[in-house]
């Protein structure tokens, strides 16, 4: 700056690349930000070494410090499908617009009869839906919702994720997407029994892998010859 | 910056200096505001995505097919508030030709104790503690590849002379203990572990065992 600045005015300073720098950051977050609702439960999983990140796509049961367990499909396609399937087999009718609705919705936590109501309500009032007991998981009485949502959720994810194979194998389009994997998301205070009636579920479906979702640790050396 | 500066000299005739003039623009608004949703952008971005730990579980068996004894099975049993017991061998009731009747060794989570799992492990599994780290330091000097290092590793896991480790857990276990467990056996590169149901006789042992502390 050539020019003296006048007595008492502010420097003037050149802010174009400042601000040509915060904009490309701004549009850099803004087009990766990835927007979802608010889950019904905040869990706080437990911290392990386990270095192997969530796949993209997953089923998820996740389960709160109370036992209750709620489920979620990554995949909204297979969301929808899996939806319509379990409809049909509890015999609750759910509109075209409900079902869409529910692609977008995070995990549920609420009886097959209450979902209707529960996917008409406003994002705000859901919290307090009083029904959120968690799926139903009697492995006595046949209202074992939890499995059915499992062993459809299952085949519609990797029936969605088969269709996307052939397609893009058609457009010859290079294909990212990986199989469909089964997670646990669950608190470092539930008691294990609960955990243990979901992977029973998970097991007596003839599923036997999971990935358990942990935290990172810090510090401390580790042999990993995985890696 | 708010200003419209003029460069020219302040006092001559209205045209001359319009001439001059170089237009700023006041930044200030914009920047700050480009700062404000960069703020949120950044607060709201969820960077990593969450880590998981693999996990496969036994598929039951066939009622008629007959379970082989375990040789060298350790049992981690795991109950309410962080307590963890564990026992070698095969489960006796009772001492009988084979053995004595089992009984409970308490183990703790933390790193220096005299009775750390850590530390436990560490010392059961030491030989192929030992085997690991030697192949892994060939590979890092890329003696062999990394194929081969992965082959080499899975062998010495599957290695039958090493131990396997049951966890068990009574009703009152949290899911932190079975993953704090798990994850110890990992650091300890423990190839086998299995997560198996507990049995009646092994309550009442635990249960005996926490009443009498």
């Amino acid at each position: 700056m050539s020019k003296k600045p006048s007595k008492g005015g502010a420097p003037a300073l050149d802010m174009t690349p400042m601000v040509d720098l915060a904009f490309l950051l701004v549009t850099f977050f803004m087009l990766t930000a990835s927007f979802r609702m608010a889950e019904p439960v905040v869990v706080d999983p437990p911290s392990s070494i386990g270095q192997v990140d969530l796949p993209d796509n997953h089923i998820m049961v996740t389960i709160d410090d109370k036992g209750r367990a709620f489920f979620g499909i990554s995949n909204s396609t297979a969301k929808m499908n899996a939806l319509r399937e379990m409809g049909k087999r509890y015999n609750v009718t759910f509109t075209e617009a409900q079902i869409i609705k529910f692609s977008g919705l995070p995990s549920i936590g609420v009886d097959l009869k209450d979902l209707p109501k529960y996917i008409d309500l406003k994002e705000d009032d859901r919290k307090n839906f009083q029904p959120q007991k968690g799926i139903p998981i009697d492995t006595i009485t046949p209202n074992n919702q939890l499995k059915d949502w499992i062993s459809f959720g299952g085949t519609e994810a990797v029936r969605t994720f088969e269709a996307a194979k052939i397609k893009a194998k058609e457009s010859n389009s290079e294909f990212k997407s990986e199989k469909p994997r089964f997670a646990i998301k669950c608190a470092s205070t539930t008691k294990y029994i609960y955990v243990k009636e979901v992977i029973k579920t998970f097991t007596d479906l003839k599923l036997y892998q999971f990935n358990l979702i942990t935290t990172l640790e810090g510090g401390g050396t580790v042999i990993d010859p995985s890696k | 910056m708010a200003e419209i500066s003029d460069s020219g000299g302040g006092h001559k005739g209205g045209k001359k200096r319009a001439k001059k003039q170089s237009t700023r623009i006041d930044m200030t608004p914009m920047v700050d505001l480009a700062f404000l949703l960069l703020t949120f952008f950044v607060l709201t971005a969820t960077f990593s995505k969450p880590k998981s730990m693999e996990l496969t579980f036994p598929a039951p068996l066939p009622p008629d097919q007959k379970v082989d004894e375990i040789k060298k099975g350790i049992t981690i049993l795991l109950s309410k508030e962080n307590r963890i017991f564990y026992y070698e061998g095969q489960f006796r009731a009772a001492d009988d030709d084979k053995g004595k009747k089992t009984s409970l060794s308490e183990l703790d989570f933390s790193q220096d104790s005299k009775i750390s799992l850590h530390k436990y492990l560490l010392e059961k599994n030491k030989p192929m503690q030992d085997q690991i780290k030697d192949l892994d330091a060939k590979h890092k000097k890329n003696l062999i590849q990394d194929s081969t290092f992965k082959r080499l590793v899975k062998e010495r896991k599957a290695n039958k002379e090493s131990f396997t480790f049951l966890i068990k857990t009574d009703d009152k276990a949290t899911y932190k203990n079975v993953i704090d467990v798990i994850d110890e056996l990992n650091i300890n590169v423990v190839g086998k572990y299995v997560m198996v149901d507990i049995l009646k006789p092994e309550i009442d042992l635990l249960n005996e065992k926490i009443g009498s502390n």
